[in-house]
Parts: structure tokens; sequence; C-alpha cells
């Protein structure tokens, strides 16, 4: 397929010209074309800020909803109809912050979804602020005095977390990229693509050359399913890894627990309300 | 004493601890005194505690339909020591108070009509405390006059899953309270005299809950997630256990947040959705109202009432969220609210919800409380011809636009993977393909058409039910669980220049409104809020001030005697 199916006639795209998404939005149409994706099967939800702009210049459905939900909205999209490809994007503050308790939860209730995190370790959309992945001492407008807080781990949290498909990118890297998000749209099962970006705009400190001297892949030695090895590496600093961490194939995905997918494969919407069933049902209460 | 059998209606009142199993001999009278039948209602209030404290269920047994919570006790079955006092505003010298010596023994024969019966001991004597319950059931089902093989086979029923020897033992433990049900009666000392109905037999016996549940079932629900919270939790567990036979998707989230998301998500990609909440619960899902608003993909939301601000009072009932759901959500965009009085309205509305909600593209409420999620009382079967799950999903084409603007503002709505073109939604605003846009004219009739949709809603409004003659001097005006207090006590009272409108749509409010009320000389509200949100509404939509607000906010319902009460005063005082 070519990657140019994707784009969106006239899209005006918002963002600052340099910016890592660009590479990032590239590698996602690259990706889906050759993995011979239709759009009409593909629902990109995404909630609020730049990254979260990214499924409007993609040409598949879509459902840009709210600041922090769009995990909520991916798990039930996907609940309820299972042959929909569904692919959660948005930014660090979106999915780490504000939707900080989906992304736990959705851990452990394990969707079949792939969500991909743009991480530039500051707010764009707001102008410059902390967000949850900034590193201590990281100075903004609002954190005069620097970035306090611990920044937020969300590789380790998923291990922690016991979570299916654990990886980190790095958008200077499209060709890497390419082939983690082949093997996270592949997963069964919940997986979480954290891609290191820079911001050029608002994040002067953690830039392309930044992530370039300061990352390193996994190697073959690496074994993604021992999970002790893996946390061991998702709590890396100063160089931080990049590839696939973690990789769990022993839990159920949430279609897989639920009862309407026992005996049927079929979406929600084709299914007909039994009459007969609820005539019953009504009966019961005599 | 003697019960007044004149009246052909008793009202029996159990009150003991959480934990104590009033429920068991709750669910073994509802369900007897339905099969021999008779028409039964019951109410119960507790408290936001797993043991100890004061709980009771109102059982009232009548020759005539009834669906309200009344004051009167008629007979108490006291299974705590703190029951009298718990309820001593509405024990008079003619209630018959039947209880264990324990718990009665402090209390003076000269002030109370007391019935001591050695419940405990007897209940010892056939294998333990545990049985005093069932011993105390057999006692009432007597003196109603349930026949003995009704009462068994209700025992049986809800022992077996315990096995054969424990409805052994509850059934010799029920006989015991015949036999001392069989002496009262015998003495004279209680005559009751309800009449049967043999109707009533082929009739329902379900709580309010299951009534709005079955409603939803019936209006295609294929999707709910919810956070428990006190009174919707029943619905969330109605919904639950019925999803594998209705193809529903039950999920418990995480956060209110995270299920009004999910809810919106599910509608989105086909199955019709809902959420099941209470005020602070409902709270958190604010903004997701908006979402839903704004992206035109419906969601069904029942809302639970109870009193607020906050936590307020977990377990007690109100009708303080109708502004709440009124105005929730930024911005401005159409909305549906119901609230049901009654069983049968329960059923249709919700079940009509569905259609609305998918219909209009926008979120449509259903409005219920403690109280009316948790009475009981028997209900002629619901009729099911006519009812449809209305299909308003397309299949797109290639050049499809999920926001097409319409001369009445509705978009036709695809899914995502039926046809062949994209579904695009933005919670920005956005163009008719869905893409976000700035565009400032694009802006305006993207509002325009939201709203013409209220246009279209107004229309199709469910009107507001006369209870009572068309002509009337005085008129009453109810929402919700008030209905059936206001209906009894008007039918009590008897008063042919007054009626009842009780309204079932709260919003958009019907066009007959203004109508209504100009042909009383006199009006008067009854509502559960300290403020008469709905008194404010009407004014605010027709300019009509309502003469009196009867509101009572103390978190119990409104009972018939406190509505004729009113009324008398209403009316002398005019």
């Amino acid at each position: 397929m070519d990657p140019k199916l994707f784009d969106v006639d006239g899209a005006d795209i918002a963002w600052c010209p340099g910016c890592g998404d660009f590479s990032i939005l590239k590698t996602i149409k690259e990706t889906l074309a050759e993995m011979e994706i239709s759009p009409q099967e593909l629902v990109f939800v995404s909630g609020i800020g730049q990254a979260g702009k990214l499924p409007h210049y993609i040409k598949a459905n879509v459902f840009n909803g709210l600041h922090g939900r769009s995990l909520p909205a991916s798990t039930a999209i996907k609940a309820v109809n299972p042959e929909l490809i569904v692919i959660n994007v948005s930014g660090d503050g979106c999915t780490y912050g504000e939707g900080g308790n989906h992304f736990i939860h959705n851990i452990r209730r394990n969707p079949d979804i792939t969500n991909i995190v743009h991480n530039n370790m500051v707010y764009g959309l707001t102008k410059g602020q902390a967000s949850p992945t900034s590193q201590r001492d990281f100075n903004t407008p609002l954190q005069i005095e620097g970035v306090a807080l611990e920044p937020f781990n969300p590789l380790a949290i998923a291990i922690a977390l016991n979570a299916s498909f654990v990886a980190r990118a790095f958008s200077g890297d499209p060709k890497e990229m390419k082939e983690i998000l082949k093997k996270s749209i592949n997963h069964k099962g919940y997986a979480l693509i954290d891609i290191f970006q820079p911001c050029v705009t608002f994040n002067k400190v953690n830039t392309f050359q930044w992530f370039k001297n300061n990352t390193y892949y996994l190697d073959e030695s690496h074994d993604p399913y021992n999970r002790e090895e893996a946390f061991k590496r998702s709590i890396e600093t100063g160089k931080y890894p990049l590839g696939i961490f973690y990789i769990n194939n022993d839990n159920k995905t949430f279609n897989e627990s639920l009862t309407s997918y026992k005996t049927d494969q079929s979406p929600l919407y084709q299914r007909d309300l039994n009459m007969d069933r609820l005539k019953k049902l009504i009966a019961s209460k005599i | 004493m003697t019960i007044d059998s004149s009246r052909k209606d008793v009202s029996i009142v159990l009150c003991g601890e959480a934990g104590q199993g009033i429920q068991t001999v709750e669910t073994i009278l509802f369900k007897a005194i339905k099969k021999s039948g008779y028409n039964v209602f019951s109410t119960k209030e507790y408290m936001s505690r797993v043991r100890g404290g004061e709980n009771s269920t109102e059982i009232r047994v009548s020759s005539k339909r009834v669906f309200s919570y009344v004051d009167r006790i008629d007979i108490l079955l006291s299974l705590s020591k703190g029951a009298v006092s718990h309820l001593k505003n509405r024990i008079t010298s003619d209630t018959l108070i039947m209880g264990d010596e324990m718990h009665l023994k402090s209390l003076s024969d000269d002030e109370y009509d007391l019935l001591q019966i050695p419940l405990f001991e007897m209940a010892k004597e056939m294998g333990g405390a545990i049985f005093s319950n069932v011993i105390a059931a057999g006692v009432i089902a007597c003196i109603l006059k349930v026949p003995k093989t009704i009462f068994e086979s209700i025992i049986r029923e809800i022992f077996l899953r315990k096995g054969e020897e424990i409805v052994k033992k509850d059934t010799d433990a029920g006989m015991k309270g015949y036999e001392i049900g069989k002496e009262l009666v015998d003495s004279g000392r209680i005559d009751i005299d309800i009449e049967k109905n043999p109707d009533i037999l082929e009739e329902l016996l379900l709580d309010g809950t299951e009534a709005v549940g079955l409603g939803c079932i019936a209006g295609g629900c294929k999707f709910m997630a919810s956070y428990p919270m006190t009174p919707s939790t029943p619905l969330q567990v109605f919904i639950a256990a019925n999803s594998e036979n209705f193809d529903i998707v039950f999920e418990q989230a995480e956060d209110e947040i995270a299920a009004i998301n999910m809810a919106i998500g599910g509608f989105y990609a086909g199955a019709r959705s809902m959420v099941a909440t209470s005020g602070s619960g409902f709270a958190l899902m604010e903004e997701a109202v908006g979402l839903s608003g704004m992206i035109e993909t419906p969601v069904v939301v029942y809302i639970g009432q109870r009193p607020g601000p906050a936590v307020g009072l977990p377990t007690r009932t109100s009708q303080e969220d109708l502004n709440l759901a009124l105005y929730s959500g930024p911005g401005e965009f159409p909305r549906i609210i119901f609230a049901p009085g009654n069983f049968e309205d329960a059923f249709y509305l919700s079940q009509k919800a569905f259609n609305l909600a998918d219909h209009y593209q926008t979120p449509v409420f259903i409005l219920s409380d403690q109280y009316f999620a948790d009475i009981f009382y028997n209900q002629p079967k619901f009729d099911l011809d006519g009812l449809e799950v209305e299909k308003h999903i397309i299949k797109t084409n290639s050049d499809y636009k999920r926001y097409e603007i319409t001369s009445n503002g509705i978009s036709p709505r695809g899914i995502p993977g039926f046809g062949d073109g994209l579904v695009v939604i933005d919670s920005d605003e956005h163009d008719e393909e869905g893409h976000l846009t700035e565009d400032l004219d694009i802006r305006t009739e993207m509002v325009d058409k939201r709203l013409r949709k209220l246009k279209e809603i107004e229309m199709e409004a469910v009107a507001p039910e006369l209870v009572g003659n068309s002509e009337y001097n005085t008129l009453i005006i109810g929402w919700g669980s008030t209905y059936g207090p206001i209906k009894e006590a008007l039918d009590n009272l008897n008063k042919d220049d007054t009626s009842f409108l009780y309204y079932k749509q709260l919003y958009p409010l019907h066009n007959s409104t203004l109508k209504s009320l100009n042909k009383a000389e006199k009006t008067i509200i009854f509502e559960n809020n300290a403020q008469g949100q709905f008194a404010d509404f009407i004014r605010l939509k027709t300019g009509v001030k309502i003469d009196k607000k009867v509101l009572k906010y103390n978190g119990m319902p409104f009972s018939v005697e406190e509505v004729e009460k009113n009324l008398k005063e209403f009316w002398r005082d005019k």
C-alpha cells in the first residue's frame, strides 16, 4: 500500500517546523501501509494536546475526545467492535497527567489496543509548562525554581502492573520506530509505545541532540519476557534504553474476558435485541 | 386492639439492625403476599453501614393498588432494641408492636400495644437465632391469611440453594410462626381482611431499579460502564447480571470519568451505551456530557438521586440533582431529561431514552432516586408490542461527512467499520467532516445545527399526565417519584376540583405547561429538595410562579399522609 493513502487532503498542520511529531506521523503512515491496514478498519483515538491532533492528519476513523480520556474511549470502541484496529495516540501530559488513572487501569484491563505516547517532557499546546515526564530542575514559567517532582516513569509503572507490551522509541530514528510500531500493532493486548521526541519551541534542554546522546538500544541480550530484567532497564537514567522492554502474553485481553464474545465474535452493533429472552426475563418477575 | 379492617389496607414495618436478616423476612413476605393474590408494596429506609444501626422496611398489603409510602404503622415487627425509638414518630396507640421479650421489655404496656413472642427462645430450640426471622415471617403471613402451601413454596424457593436440611428447618420455623399467628387471629386480637384479586397472580413483582433496567435492555442497551455508588449500584448489578443473555458489555470503570468516556466511545462504535451513577459521581461525568453534546455521540445517563452536596446522605432519597442534570456540561447543546414516577413509565421511558439518544445524538437522562429505585410493587406485565429498537445507524459512503449540515440539525450517523466512509469526530469545534476548525463562521453554523435538534426534541416531548378532572381549580404539580404519594393522597381526599399534573419529562418542558397552569386558580408543587428546582424551572420557562412549594429534604420521601395534610392546609388557606 502507498502511505499517501493515509494523507488528509488540505490538512492544516498545527505543529511547529522541526517538531518530532512530523516524523512520528510519517512513520505511522508508512507502518500502516506496510501492514496493509485500510483506513476503514482503523480508529485513531486521541485526547488533547499537540500529539492529540495527529489523527486529524491521518485518513482513518477518528475519535478525538477529551483531555486525558482517550484510553477509556479506545477500550470501549474495541470492546463493542473487535474487528476494528484501535490506535490511541496522545502526549505525555494527556496520557500520564490528566489521564493517569486511566493509564494505570487500562494496563490492568489489557484491551487489545496500541497506545502511542508522544513524550517530549514538556507541555506544548499550553506553551511550555512542566509535564509529568519533565526532568527535575527543568525551568518553566510555572516551575520557576525548576521542577521539584520526581519524573513519571511510564515504562516502570507499566512493567510493575505486568503490562502486555512495553516499548520506547525515538522520533529521530524512524526505522526502529517502525519496527516497534509493527510489533505493537500486531501484539494481542495492550501495547504501550512511549516515543521520545524533541519539542523545538518549549524544551531547550531535551533537544534532538540530547535524546541522541542520552539514549541507546537494548541489545539482543535483553530478554523481553523477563519482567525483573525489564523493570531494571526501565528505571535506568542517565542513558535511557530504547526498544522493546517487556512482553507478557499470559494475560487475557479485555475482550477475551467478556461474556459477549464467548461464542460470537461479531461486533455488538450487528446483534439485535433478543425479544424472546426479554419476554422470559420479564416473565421471571411474576 | 384490632386492626381497622374496613380500611382494607395494612402497613407492616419490619425494623432491625443491618446484617440481621430483615431482608430475608421482607423477601419471603412480599413474595408470599403477592402470590396469594394481594396487592403489595414495599419501601425501605436504611443507614449507610453494613452492620448495626436501625433499618426498616414497610410492607403494605391492600385491596386496591398501592404504590407509595405511608407514615402509618399498623404492625411493627421489632427485631432490635432500638426499633421502637427509631420509629417513635410513626408509632401510635394503634400500632401493634410485635417482637421478642428481649427487645420489648423496656417498653411500657400503658404506652404501647405490645405483643411479646419468645422468638429467640423458639429459634434456639430449632437450631439457632437466625430462625427467629422466619418464625416472625410465619406469624405475619398467617395473620395476612397467606395460605400455608404458598408460604412453604416461597421458603423452598428462597432457601433451596442452601440445601434440603435448611429448607426443612426454615419450613418448621415458618410453621411455628403460623401457629402463633393462628392463636392471635382466633383470640380476635387481630382481624385483617384484605380482598384478593386473582389477576395479581399474573402480574410482575419488581422494584423501580428493575423497571428501569428492563426498559434499558428493551431499548437495546449494549454497553454499560459505571462506578458503584448508592443508589445507582442496583441498576449496575441488574445490567451486569443480564449482560451475557443480551450481548451487553458491562465494565466497572476505575472512576466515573472513565465510565462515561467509555460509554460515549461505545456509542461511537455502534453500541447503545449508558452509565449509572448518583449526584457526586455524575458531577465527575459532567465534562463528558459536554463531549457527548459536542461530538453528537449520545449517551444515556441514569442518575439515582440522593441528598447532597458531596457525599450527603448516601442511603437516603432526594430530587436535588435536576439542576445538575439540566445545566451539566460546558457550552450549549440539546439534552433530554426523563423522571419516571411509576414502573410503567420507568420501563417505557427508559426504552425510549435509547431510541431518542440514538436519533438525536445527544445525552438523555433518566432521573430516579433512592426511594424510587428501592420500592417494590405488583405491576401489570409490560406490553412489548410496538416496542422497537429503532435503527438510526447508516452505512457510510466514501464521501461521508459525519457533521453534514441538515435542515433539522440531525446528521446521519455512521460508525467506524460499517461502509466505505470514515467517521471523524472531534471535541474541538469541527467542520462537516469532523476535523477541528477555528473558522468562526463554521462555528456559528455548527452551534445552530446542534441547537436545531432541540426544536425537534421539543415537538416530541412527552406530555405531563393529568390525574383527575380536566377542569380544576387547584393544580398539584409533581415529578418523578412523588407521583405515588400525590396520586394516592388525591384519591383518598376525593376532591373533584383538584387535579394533579405529573411530569415525567422535565426537559424540554412540554409546551402545554403554561396553558395547564393558567387554567388553575391555585397551584402547589411537591418536591424532595430545598429550593423547588422544578418550580423555578417552570417559572423560568413560563413566567408562572407556583403558589406554594412543599419541599422536603430530610432524605425521606413524602408520605401519603404528609401530602394529604399539606393539601388540606392549602385548600383551607386559599
